[in-house]
């Protein structure tokens, strides 16, 4: 029984409609036998997803983005960890304002971003190199493993540590036997948001990806500008798919509310 | 001097540099990679540029006095935070009374509907897109057809490359930030004020005006500024729905850049985008704290 009257809960039943439709929907055509876009289908078939694997292109950048991700969010946890620990524990002169700098990029428009990167890149030689996105990536993606981190390194009980430091441990073998373990949780969320929010990445990618670096958002953005088609939509599915999974995962272990509140990132 | 006591000693000191030392490293990452180039761009939307000379490393104002007072300029950046306010409007016209609606669900659903709600935020928005172009997809799309069929309407709607789709994808793709904002005011929210208000003869509608709305309006102002930001900087919905013609500043600085090659105004165009935005987020978040430091002084 819910607490919601009937009126609430019809505005809720198309209030979901419109969130999953658009997602439905790309998967339900992904099926299609067709050679051309059709819904509502006749049968279904994997024809367009088998398709996929003739592309060589999608295959590339694929790789290239699983990369990107696991490279730039892995980097970015490891200058996170000990930011947060500074942030967290310490009061000293500056710490607001490198902070703000550090979470700016969520303020700055991606689109910015990414001007600001290709010339930049294109000045000191790093233009269409994976470096260079990669660096890129880290500085994006830095400020939502930067917050995971500092919330559970916030929550941590220093009292143990105090304890390990009377008992003669080094700093150390405090951060690595206990410090670090009491923060994992949140070190291994953060990671995983960081890695999806660099898969995602489109519109700050767009203007470094140069054919041979071009990720899958920016590979798949460029296809539907020239044209929609079954192809690109069985991509999107397993995109989606992907996601999905990752998704439900996360929010098993973090909870989905916990792990997003506070923040704000590209989208559009 | 026991050890203790000696560590203890030299706690002040090191702390000096600690916090210092363990931030350098993002630091520098941040200042070589983030400062510098953002300075390079506003720097580059002064410089000069012509069709065979290239770029010319000047000090003019040829770039900002076109964005000034060309009318091309103005349309468009009156249609980008057209399109902005009106996303914003109609996330939290939906998004807010959906998250209190949630936040009132019993425990399986809760869960299920807050994942399928804020689950699509984390779905690559370039997919998001295809399927609002797929669902919009000419007069025979399926928006449409439904539209028609509910005798909504009579003819089919224009959704592709027409300001309406972009709203309507944008508002799709941006709607879980404010979900997300209006929900985490709702945790904050103390169920038993409710209660009391119900126990002390409030009806339905009483306790949603008087004692859950205003609770929650922090929550919806935060939401409607990150919601407004991210529309009005939004890529790739504007260029997938609106296609080619329909510009706004993000996808004509996207232009720019990479067709006709005019780097310096399409930096003055980032540059306006960015302080514009700068301007309104800060602003905006100064009044929601001065409005709401009164309310609970």
């Amino acid at each position: 029984m819910s607490r919601n009257g009937p009126l609430a809960l019809a505005f809720h039943a198309l209030f979901i409609v419109f969130m999953l439709a658009p997602i439905l929907i790309v998967c339900a055509v992904a099926f299609t036998p067709e050679g051309y876009l059709s819904f509502p289908t006749r049968g279904l078939s994997l024809r367009w997803f088998k398709a996929i694997a003739r592309y060589p292109e999608f295959v590339t950048a694929f790789w290239t983005s699983i990369w990107l991700g696991l490279v730039s969010s892995a980097i970015a946890l490891g200058l996170s960890v000990p930011a947060a620990l500074a942030i967290a524990r310490h009061d000293f002169r500056g710490r607001e304002a490198i902070t703000a700098l550090f979470m700016s990029p969520l303020m700055i428009p991606h689109v910015v971003l990414g001007i600001a990167f290709l010339r930049f890149f294109t000045q000191i030689g790093l233009g269409n190199t994976f470096l260079g996105l990669a660096l890129a990536h880290i500085v994006v993606v830095f400020p939502f493993a930067l917050r995971l981190t500092l919330a559970s390194a916030i929550g941590t009980d220093r009292a143990i540590e105090q304890a390990a430091v009377s008992l003669g441990s080094s700093d150390w073998v405090v951060f690595r036997r206990i410090t670090l373990p009491l923060i994992m949780p949140g070190v291994m969320s953060g990671w995983a948001l960081a890695f999806i929010q660099s898969f995602d990445e489109v519109t700050m990618t767009v203007f470094i990806a140069a054919p041979g670096t071009e990720t899958l958002p920016v590979r798949m953005f460029l296809y539907i500008q020239d044209n929609i088609d079954p192809l690109v939509t069985s991509v999107s599915a397993a995109v989606i798919a992907l996601t999905t999974v990752l998704l439900i995962v996360l929010d098993r272990v973090y909870g989905l509310d916990r792990l997003l509140i506070g923040r704000g990132s590209e989208e559009g | 001097m026991t050890q203790a006591a000696a560590s203890q000693q030299m706690i002040p000191e090191r702390r000096q540099l600690a916090p210092y030392l363990l931030t350098l490293p993002a630091l520098l990452l941040f200042v070589g990679i983030v400062l510098v180039p953002i300075a390079m761009t506003v720097l580059l939307s002064f410089h000069d540029w012509g069709q065979y000379k290239g770029i010319e490393p000047v000090l003019i104002l040829k770039n900002w006095r076109e964005v000034a007072s060309d009318g091309y300029f103005h349309e468009m950046f009156l249609r980008t935070f057209r399109i902005a306010l009106l996303v914003t409007l109609l996330t939290a016209a939906l998004g807010a009374p959906e998250a209190y609606i949630l936040s009132r669900m019993r425990a399986p659903w809760r869960g299920i509907f807050l994942l399928v709600v804020l689950g699509p935020l984390l779905i690559s928005v370039v997919a998001r897109t295809l399927g609002w172009a797929l669902l919009f997809g000419g007069s025979s799309g399926v928006v449409n057809k439904a539209l028609i069929n509910l005798g909504l309407i009579s003819a089919p709607l224009p959704f592709m490359f027409t300001e309406t789709g972009v709203v309507v994808a944008l508002t799709h793709v941006l709607m879980p930030f404010m979900v997300l904002a209006v929900w985490a005011a709702l945790q904050q929210l103390d169920p038993q004020i409710e209660n009391a208000a119900a126990s002390l003869g409030a009806g339905q509608a009483t306790i949603l005006r008087r004692i859950v709305l205003p609770q929650i309006v922090p929550g919806v102002l935060s939401g409607a500024i990150i919601v407004f930001a991210l529309a009005a900087s939004a890529f790739a919905t504007p260029a997938i729905i609106g296609g080619r013609r329909l510009k706004v500043a993000a996808t004509l600085a996207y232009d720019e850049f990479l067709n006709t090659l005019n780097w310096p105004l399409g930096a003055a165009v980032a540059t306006l985008l960015l302080v514009a935005l700068i301007a309104i987020v800060v602003g905006s978040n100064r009044l929601v704290e001065r409005r709401y430091a009164e309310v609970f002084r």
